[in-house]
Order: structure tokens, then sequence, then C-alpha cells
């Protein structure tokens, strides 16, 4: 069709070596690689496979938070509520035991009101879509926690530990393999999958890239945004049960900052929360170097704030790097978050 | 033309004066259940209590207004009043005045820096703030070794500058005063003042038009924390003690008092006297809950679920105020 | 008076990988009208920049009054009395007129920003240009042709004597640029020297002396207006020669495909009804308010209907969304490419398969190596000047990204094909292109709905064409008994009944 040139336009794509050494994941493994080189040579136990799992597992009850957390920001939105979600679901699963007895009920319970939470943000979000999700989710962060005091007051909910398989699902393992950890694993297979390979992850960067344009191209975008609140919700849920199966007793200040982790991981992890931009795998890389960094310092006993400043550190000069690089003369521009991938 | 002209001004006005108006009821509504609400002495515990947050709202007002936002605002009150208050402890800031000036001082770097991550080093606020909170928040913990100063090694008159008053009103709800008219006049006459709204409207054709946006971020995020800093004090003189924690999460209601008062989070767009009224708002709130009787742990949820009524509702008026101008075109 | 106000010698300028300008020269007399031409991507926009100190070239001499200079900023152009209106509107919607026209040289006493004396010195430069609007308005409610008064007005309030004015006419109507025709003029007669740049010849038959030509980064020439053809012209600018611009092919008009009954959506629009047939190519034009866009936009589920009713093939249908009319075979190249019609960040390929990604599922999976092949063949059956399907869609200009669209859907299966304002900031060759791939369409047996404003191409390639005015269809004309006038006629016909009323 029309006046032909006689052009050709090329349709095969090769990275080139210097492409793939420069991404933002090369880089990534780097830096894990060097926490884990700094906490062999800081204690001669973090080899320990059992160990290291063990602290493995604490902080995948937050990492399993940031899968659907990439997956909000990559749509350029944001969700501040996730933390009171965990909370107020860990609650509701300590009360329908406490006052039921039935743990199972309890579980669908906390799952329930996850889901529910999160479709919640959702909803308010889709159908007032001239709001902004930070706002939103900061009144519902207030609201949902606000409920859990509501109904812990001062006091915890107790004993379910006392249920050997429900302590299980956290404590258990597959030799040296935990439970939690096979889950992860699975989820972020699943999760990767479905962000780079299928129709709605194709969609999702659309969204994030240009909202407009992926509604003209017939994308239903509030569709999509609803969903994902509503999975994120899900897995909050999840992750209480979790912190329940772990810690036992459920305080209402509980998962405090837990929405700041997540999406300090994702960032670190490439994913741009202007929307549109990052890797899966960046941000799986991104969760284990924090919770292993934490780890790695926690063994020589650096305090839990010193840990705080180093990974706010992280954070900035990590999303800095970049635009620094940039201002070097004669270097061409390396898009090291591209989308395709 | 001026048709539309007439009643646009008269949506642009109404913000202020339906905010207003909104609390106007609110206040009704708390004084017909107790009574007590509306006297000298609760109204002064009200905004004495909130005095900082108030200040606070206006400095988070105009990172909001270049589009920016800065969450790490809380963590740089807690340094900064921490810091003044170990250097008070030690002996080595003698007097209230010293100690203010140091704080205030001390939040305008703190802010600089930041400014500084997020206009040279391109990081975007809201991800160059997050990692600063974490890291003033750190600080805190780490210069106080995890301890906190109580009141007995805080200077007398600190503490008495808190409480004591001029003209009667409390000394906090004349900084409160002085703050706002400031950042009033500030805003609305000043060429700094305009060009914030400027660079929040349109970046593009502020640079242009000659503007410097990096020094004008830069300047912006210090004068936020500068504002932090002097909650700072304002924080620990009122409680008599300086806390690690102190201040957590205040950054979520100074921006919920900043949206609920008009302010756009794209920037370019809010007043003053919207950020007074949403932070009074906030206040209200906040303190009339157990004035009428409710339970304690109710306030929170409360508290989340009149944010979100407020937004949604403003949602609803906008909604409807363009829906009536549609229909009464004439086609 | 020197002869020359302003005179730029072999400007060179190089942006990382690219020259911009390769030694151009240029010279304005005091008082007259000077066009700037060429494609996009000739460097007229750079060069502009280089005269108003927003980039600076790293060669050449500029003489100002003969006079060496060299802006650093362009504070220091403003200075010189040289302003620049330029292509997008570069306002601040939520300020003030006033404050808009004021913004960089405020008035200030005593570090005070004079609010009223402000206010009525911009009511006074709004009055000159005969604004029906005042300094008070808030500047997002404005519309572009009010907008673009406002640049003027900014640029009056400095003292310009040089007045630059990049693609003014661009987002105007044929009344609204007589308008800014009368203004430019007055200008003139007052002794300011404009330099205009335009893809429109009309534009420069009306008021333009002389004309520059830049072609590739290069100085081509400087004509008088009068003294050469438009053929000439053409050549100059595209390096060839174009023959004919309107290739409408006869095409054997099929049964209706699409017809909307008394369409109507609260406060925009009122009471359309059209058809469009297999192989007829309909056009749909009007004044800017006339609100045709807002009327395809119902058509195609972007925004809510409130009234009427939507028939394809004779069978009524419910459109929510833009995936409900893409699913009944309805498909919209919006107005707005960069911001509605593509993902400016993503490649090409990726653009051109978004509406239809499912297509291209194995089991659950994308199969990017078919999508990649898929996108490929329909990009070069456009003739998409491009490397690769992975080249940004930001890196292409504007011609060649509004064929990304059209490869957009065409790899979709359309049966109806809606075009807001195709060629729209198109330079002469691409915009030959596109209506040559229109043409194809139509003789596939396309239902093609176009709207425009430009009204040689509504007479040029439409079978038919309907005509609205503020909210209502207010005639339909058939190929062969239009002409501009008739139109324009109907464009305009709401208000003069009003205005008969009224009397």
């Amino acid at each position: 069709m029309a006046t032909k040139s006689g052009r050709t336009i090329g349709y095969t794509k090769q990275k080139t070596a210097k492409e793939l050494l420069f991404c933002w994941e090369a880089l990534l493994i780097v830096i894990l690689l060097a926490v884990n080189i700094m906490n062999i040579c800081l204690s001669s136990n973090y080899l320990n496979l059992y160990n290291l799992f063990t602290n493995i597992n604490s902080f995948l009850v937050k990492g399993f938070i940031a899968f659907p957390m990439a997956y909000i920001l990559l749509l350029g939105d944001i969700d501040l509520s996730v933390g009171s979600v965990v909370c107020l679901s860990a609650t509701i699963l300590g009360i329908t035991y406490n006052g039921t007895g039935s743990i199972v009920l309890a579980i669908i319970a906390c799952l329930l009101v996850g889901f529910a939470c999160g479709a919640f943000n959702g909803l308010v979000l889709t159908k007032f879509t001239e709001l902004a999700p930070m706002i939103v989710t900061l009144a519902t962060m207030t609201l949902f926690r606000g409920l859990s005091e509501r109904i812990l007051g001062d006091t915890s909910t107790k004993g379910m530990r006392n249920v050997k398989w429900f302590a299980n699902i956290y404590d258990g393992r597959i030799g040296p393999v935990p439970y939690l950890f096979i889950l992860f694993v699975i989820l972020a297979i699943v999760f990767g999958l479905v962000m780079h390979k299928t129709t709605f992850g194709r969609h999702m960067f659309a969204i994030g890239a240009n909202k407009v344009a992926a509604e003209y191209a017939g994308i239903r975008v509030q569709r999509i945004r609803f969903i994902v609140f509503t999975l994120m919700g899900f897995i909050c849920g999840m992750s209480g049960v979790f912190y329940s199966s772990w810690v036992g007793s459920i305080k209402n200040d509980i998962a405090d900052g837990y929405e700041l982790e997540a999406i300090s991981m994702c960032v670190l992890g490439g994913i741009s929360s202007m929307g549109g931009k990052g890797t899966f795998p960046g941000a799986l890389i991104a969760i284990f170097i924090i919770g292993l960094l934490r780890y790695g310092l926690g063994l020589i006993n650096v305090n839990s704030q010193t840990i705080s400043i180093i990974i706010g550190t992280l954070l900035i000069f990590v999303v800095m790097a970049p635009n620094l690089k940039f201002k070097l003369p004669g270097k061409k521009e390396v898009d090291s978050t591209a989308s395709e991938n | 033309m001026n048709q539309s002209k007439g009643k646009l001004s008269e949506i642009l006005r109404q913000r202020e004066i339906s905010l207003l108006i909104v609390l106007i009821i609110l206040c009704a509504i708390v004084q017909f259940r107790n009574s007590s609400f509306l006297t000298v002495s609760v109204i002064n515990s009200i905004l004495k209590n909130y005095a900082y947050t108030m200040v606070l709202s206006f400095g988070m007002m105009i990172v909001l207004l270049i589009g920016g936002i800065d969450i790490s605002v809380g963590a740089t009150l807690a340094f900064c009043g921490m810091a003044g208050s170990l250097l008070m402890k030690n002996g080595i800031l003698p007097n209230c005045l010293s100690v203010y000036l140091f704080t205030t001082v001390l939040g305008f770097a703190l802010g600089a820096l930041i400014g500084l991550v997020i206009a040279k080093g391109k990081v975007i606020p809201i991800i160059a703030t997050l990692g600063f909170q974490y890291i003033y928040r750190g600080m805190t913990y780490l210069i106080s070794g995890s301890t906190w100063v109580g009141t007995a090694y805080m200077l007398q008159d600190f503490k008495d500058f808190a409480q004591g008053s001029f003209l009667g009103i409390n000394h906090l709800v004349c900084i409160t005063i002085v703050i706002f008219v400031v950042f009033f006049v500030f805003l609305k006459w000043t060429m700094f003042g305009r060009q914030i709204y400027a660079v929040g409207s349109n970046a593009e054709a502020a640079e242009i038009s000659g503007i410097k946006i990096d020094r004008i971020k830069i300047l912006v995020y210090a004068i936020c924390g500068a504002i932090a800093g002097l909650c700072g004090s304002m924080y620990t003189g009122y409680y008599a003690s300086a806390q690690n924690d102190m201040a957590t999460g205040t950054e979520m209601d100074v921006i919920a008092a900043c949206v609920i008062g008009g302010v756009s989070l794209n920037g370019g767009q809010g007043s003053a006297v919207g950020v007074l009224l949403g932070a009074i708002m906030m206040a209200v709130i906040g303190k009339s809950l157990t004035l009428i009787g409710i339970d304690a742990f109710w306030q929170q949820a409360l508290k989340g679920a009149i944010i979100l009524l407020a937004v949604v509702i403003n949602v609803l008026v906008q909604r409807g105020i363009d829906r009536r101008n549609l229909e009464g075109r004439v086609i | 008076m020197a002869d020359t106000i302003l005179r730029l010698k072999d400007i060179t300028k190089i942006f990382p990988g690219v020259k911009a300008l390769d030694k151009v020269e240029f010279d304005l007399r005091p008082g007259e009208i000077h066009a700037l031409m060429g494609e996009n991507g000739a460097g007229k926009s750079t060069f502009i920049k280089v005269i108003t100190g927003v980039h600076q070239a790293e060669e050449g001499e500029m003489y100002l009054n003969e006079k060496p200079v060299r802006f650093k900023n362009t504070r220091e152009a403003q200075k010189a009395g040289i302003a620049a209106i330029y292509q997008h509107v570069t306002a601040y919607p939520h300020l003030t007129v006033a404050e808009n026209i004021f913004m960089g040289h405020q008035k200030i006493r005593m570090g005070f920003v004079q609010w009223k004396q402000m206010y009525d010195e911009a009511d006074k430069l709004l009055k000159e240009l005969n604004a029906d609007f005042n300094s008070r308005r808030q500047m997002g409610t404005l519309s572009v042709a009010q907008q673009q008064m406002v640049e003027i007005a900014k640029a009056l309030s400095m003292d310009a004597h040089i007045l630059i004015m990049d693609e003014p006419t661009a987002s105007l109507t044929k009344r609204e640029s007589e308008e800014l025709y009368r203004i430019a003029r007055k200008l003139r007669d007052e002794g300011v020297s404009i330099i205009f740049i335009s893809h429109r010849f009309e534009d420069m038959y009306a008021l333009a002396t002389r004309v520059t030509v830049f072609r590739d980064a290069k100085y081509i020439g400087t004509y008088d207006v009068d003294k050469i053809t438009n053929a000439d012209l053409i050549k100059a600018m595209v390096g060839r020669e174009i023959t004919d611009l309107y290739p409408k092919p006869d095409v054997e008009i099929g049964e209706e495909v699409l017809r909307v009954e008394k369409l109507g959506r609260t406060g925009y629009f009122k009471d359309v009804s059209f058809s469009v047939r297999k192989g007829e190519i309909l056009g749909l034009t009007g004044l800017v308010g006339a609100r045709r866009t807002e009327v395809i936009q119902t058509i195609c589920g972007i925004e809510k209907l409130s009234s009427g009713k939507i028939f394809v093939h004779g069978k009524e249908v419910t459109i929510k969304n833009a995936s409900d009319a893409q699913s009944l075979g309805i498909g919209l190249l919006p107005e707005d490419r960069q911001t509605q019609g593509l993902i400016l960040d993503w490649g090409i390929g990726r653009n051109i398969t978004l509406p239809e990604i499912r297509r291209y599922v194995k089991g659950v999976f994308i199969d990017e190596k078919e999508e990649n092949k898929a996108a490929h063949d329909v990009a070069e059956e456009v003739d998409t000047k491009a490397v690769t399907i992975f080249d940004k869609a930001s890196s292409l200009s504007g011609g060649n990204q509004q064929k990304v669209v059209v490869a957009k859907a065409l790899n979709s299966d359309y049966q109806v094909l809606i075009l807001d304002e195709p060629t729209k900031g198109v330079d002469v060759g691409a915009k030959a292109a596109i209506y040559e791939i229109m043409g194809e369409l139509a003789s596939k047996g396309y239902a093609i709905i176009m709207i425009s404003s430009e009204m040689p191409e509504i007479l040029g390639m439409c079978d038919r064409i309907v005509v609205m005015c503020e909210g209502r269809v207010t005639g339909e004309l058939g190929r062969n008994e239009t002409t501009q006038e008739k139109i324009l006629e109907l464009a305009m016909t709401k208000k003069s009944a009003e205005r008969s009323a009224v009397q």
C-alpha cells in the first residue's frame, strides 16, 4: 500500500552484550552478590542453609506484598494502605479464631477481609477516577488501621500457634526449604509471567505508559485497576495469615510500614513509580537485596535504625545513579529501566 | 462569555467558602452534642494541640504546589526536635530562641538536601522523600542512642514558651498565625511565590520564561524542611519531651489537611486560606470525637472515614457543578 | 534604520548525534512579515530557539540591527525585543490571563506584585487585540485561539519589535486564523517585524512578503511570495514534485455500515444523525466548537451517550466502552496522536499490536515472534520511515507517527475507520501519503469518516460531507454539489439563525 519507498523495517532484536551488561537487573545482581559476600564475611554462620531460610522466611511475609505492589506501581498508581490491610485481616483472623475456635473459618475470614479491603480501594478509585490513589489509600490506611484499633483496643489475640498445622504454615519445611519459600517461588513465577508474557501484563504496561492511549486502544483501564487493587488486598490477607502463623499474637500496630518497605523493594527493583516501566525479575531481586541486607547487618548487631538509614540511602542512590550516568559527555543514553525485554 | 466567567469565579471562590460552611456545620454538630466545645479554653487547647500540624501544612502546601510531595516531614521534625533537645540537654543551646533558630536552620539544611536530590539527581519526589524518611528517622534514633530526652533535661524557658501566651493567645498559636500571614502574603504578592505557582502549573513554560526551576525546587523543599524544623521545637516544647518516634505519620495528616483545603496533588492549585481551613478541619475532627463521647478507639477509623468522605464529596460536588453547567448550555 | 533588523549567518546547531541546523542563513527586514517554511524536521523550531536564546548555536553569527549579538538565555533575547509564540501553547492553566501575560516580567513594587496594575495593563492589551475576555479569567478555561491571543498580548507587553510565531494557526479554524491575520497585519503596520512559521500555504499568501525555505536542516532559499509558484515552493520544501495531492479513487459505494440517529450528549451535541457506507469517505466538518470530535468519541465509546441510537449493518447496538466499539468493527484514529493515539515511550511494533494483542496469544502467553512479524508487515505496508519496529514512537516525525496510528488500525479487523484530523501537523510529503492510504482503504471496502477543518482536503477526499455547527448537524452535501462557500455557510448557520432571532 501507498507509494513504496522500498524501505524495509527490521523486526528482530538482539540485545547487545553491552546492553545486557548495563541493564538494571545486572546491576541489581551485582548488588545482591555484594550483599551476600558481605554477609559471608561478617558471619561464618551465614551459609548455614537452615538459618538462612529461617531468616528469608521472616522477610517473605513482607515480600509477598511486593508482588502486587509491582503491578500497582506499574499502573502508575500507589497503595499506602497495605500495612493496615495486613493488620486488619490478621485481626479478624485472631478474633474469629478466639470467638469460634475454628482456624479454618478464621483463615477464610482473614482472606475475605483482605479481599474486601482491596476491592474497596479499587471501587473508590475506579468510581471516582478524579481522586489521586495516594490520598485515597492514605485515608483507607487510617481507616483500616482504625478499625483494627477499634476491634482490639489495647488487647491482643493469642493462641493461634497452638494449632499445630496452622503454626506449620510458617514453620513447616521440606528438607531445609520452608513451605512459604516454595509458595513464594511459585507465586513469583506466576506474577512474573503474567506481567511480561500475557495480555493482562501488556495492558498494564500500556495503562502505566499512557492511560489515555490505552483507553483509546480499547483496554478496560478501570477494570484492570480494580482487579489489581483487589488482588493486592487478597495478597495482604494472605500475608496476614502468614503473619499470624509466624507471630501468633496480633496487636493493632503490626505490619506498620509494610507499604513503604514494599514500595522500596519495587522501586529499587527498577519499577518506576510513574508507571509503565520496570521488570518483575528486578523487583524480585530487590526483595532479596533488602531482606538479606537487613539480615546481614542484624548479624553484626547493627541496630535496625542504622539499617533504615542504609536502606534509605541505597534507595536514593540507586534511583539517582542512572540519572547521573547520563551526564557523562559523549555517552549514549541507556534506558536502564526499559520496558521491553 | 461573561456569563460563564461569572460562574467560574463563583466556583473558584466557592472552594474556600464551602469549606468554611462545612467547618461551621461540623462545629455546630459538636457544639450541639457537647456545649463545652465552643469555649475559649477548648478552642485554645485545640489550636495549641494542633499548632504544629497547621504550621507543617503550609510547608507541605508549597511542596504540593510545585507538583511534589514530601513524606519525610515527620522524620525531619523528629530529627530536628531530637537534635535541639539533645543540645539543650548538653547545655550547648542556652535559651529558647536559640533552640527554635537551631532546629529551623537544621530543618532548612535537611530539606535542601532533599531538594538537591530531587532537582539535580532527578529522583521523583515520593521515592526521594521515602528514602529520606528512613534516613532522618534512623538518624534520630542514632543521635539519641535510642533513648528519649525527658522534661527534666529541657530548659525551663523553652517549656514555658510553649505554654505561655501573648495577648491571651498561646505562643504556638501565635506562631501559626504569623506563619499563615507570611505564607498568605508570600504566595500571593511576591515574585518567588508566583514562580512556585508557575512551576507547578507548567514547568516547561516556566523554564522557557526564564525561571530557574531547579533552584525553586531546592528552595521549596528547603523551606518545607525549615518549617518541619520549626515544628520540631514546637512539638518538643509542647510535650516537654523528645521521643524517637514522635510525629510518626504526621505527613499523612498534613497531606490530608492540604488536600481537604483544596491543594491539587498535581501542582499549581491551592491557597493559603484553603490550607488553613483544611488544617483547622483536621484539628476539629481530631479533637471533637472525644468531646462528643465517641470511644477513643474509634478515633483513628473515623478520621480515615472522614478524610475519605471529604474528598469523595468534593468530587461529587464538582461533578454536580459540571453537570449543571452542561445542562444549562444551549445547543 | 538599517536595511535588515535581524540577520543570521551560517548558523549550525548540533544535538548529540544529529545536525539540527547546517549553516543556515536568514534575514528579516523592518516591518515585514517573513514566512519560514519547511517540512517537519527541517529545523524550523530549532532555528527559532536559537534566535530566542533557548539553544545556543555551535557556529555562526547573529546580527541585530547589524550589531553582533549572542543570547545566552531567553531573558536576554526578550530584553533585546525578541518575543516568540511557540508551537505548543506554553501557558499556565491555573493562573489568570494577566499573570500569564506578565510572567517573567511582573510589575513589582517594593518586592510586592502589583495585581491591580497588571490587570489594568493586561486588559488594555487585550482590548487592543479585540479580545472577548478579560484578564482575570483563568487561562485553562480559554479556547486555544483565545490562549494564542494571550500569548500575543504577552509579546506585546514586552515591547517586542521582532515577533516569532511558530505554527500559530495549526489548531485554529479559518475564522480564527483570519482574526490572527488581522492582528499580525496590524502589528506589522505598527512597525513590528514578524517571522511566521506555518505549514499552510494560505497563511503565507495571506500575510508574507517573503518566504524562506529550510529542508533537512539546510537553507534552501528565500523567495518573494508573489514571484514563486505553489509547485516550485512545494518542490523546494519536499525536494521532489507532488503531482496529485488528492488521489481520490472512484470506488463503488456499497451497503450502509454505520448509522447514527438523533445522537445526543448533554451539554455537547444533540440530534446528530448520519450514516456511512462501504467504500465511502464521509467528511465531518465545521468550525472549532462544532463538537465533531465529541460526536465520534461517543460513537467509539470513549464518552457516554445520553440519547440516540447507533446501528451497525442495520442492527441497533449499545457501545459502552472503546472495546465494545472495536469488536463491532469501529476503529478510531484520534485527533491527538501523541496522547491518545500512541504510547510514545513504546516501540512502534508494540503500539501497532496493542489493540489486538489477544490475537497473538498462544495458550496463555503472547507469541512475540508472531507479534513482531505482524507489526512489521503493517508498518511496511504504510511505508513507515523507521529502522526497526523497536524504534520508539517518540523518535518519529509527526507524519510517520500518524502512519503508525494508521497501521495500528489496519492491523485490527475494522469495517469503519474514523479519522480525526488525520493530517494535522503533518508535512506536505506525509500528507500526500496519508491521502493515498485513505483512498486505497476506501477501495478495499472500508467505510471511512474523516473529521477535518481543512476545506481543501474535505473537498478533495470526501464523497459526502456532513457539516456541523455548535453541536448540531446543519447540512449534508454530496461531492458534486459542494463548494467552500457552501460549507462555510452551513458551518456558521446556527450563529446567523441566532442573530436573526435576536433581531
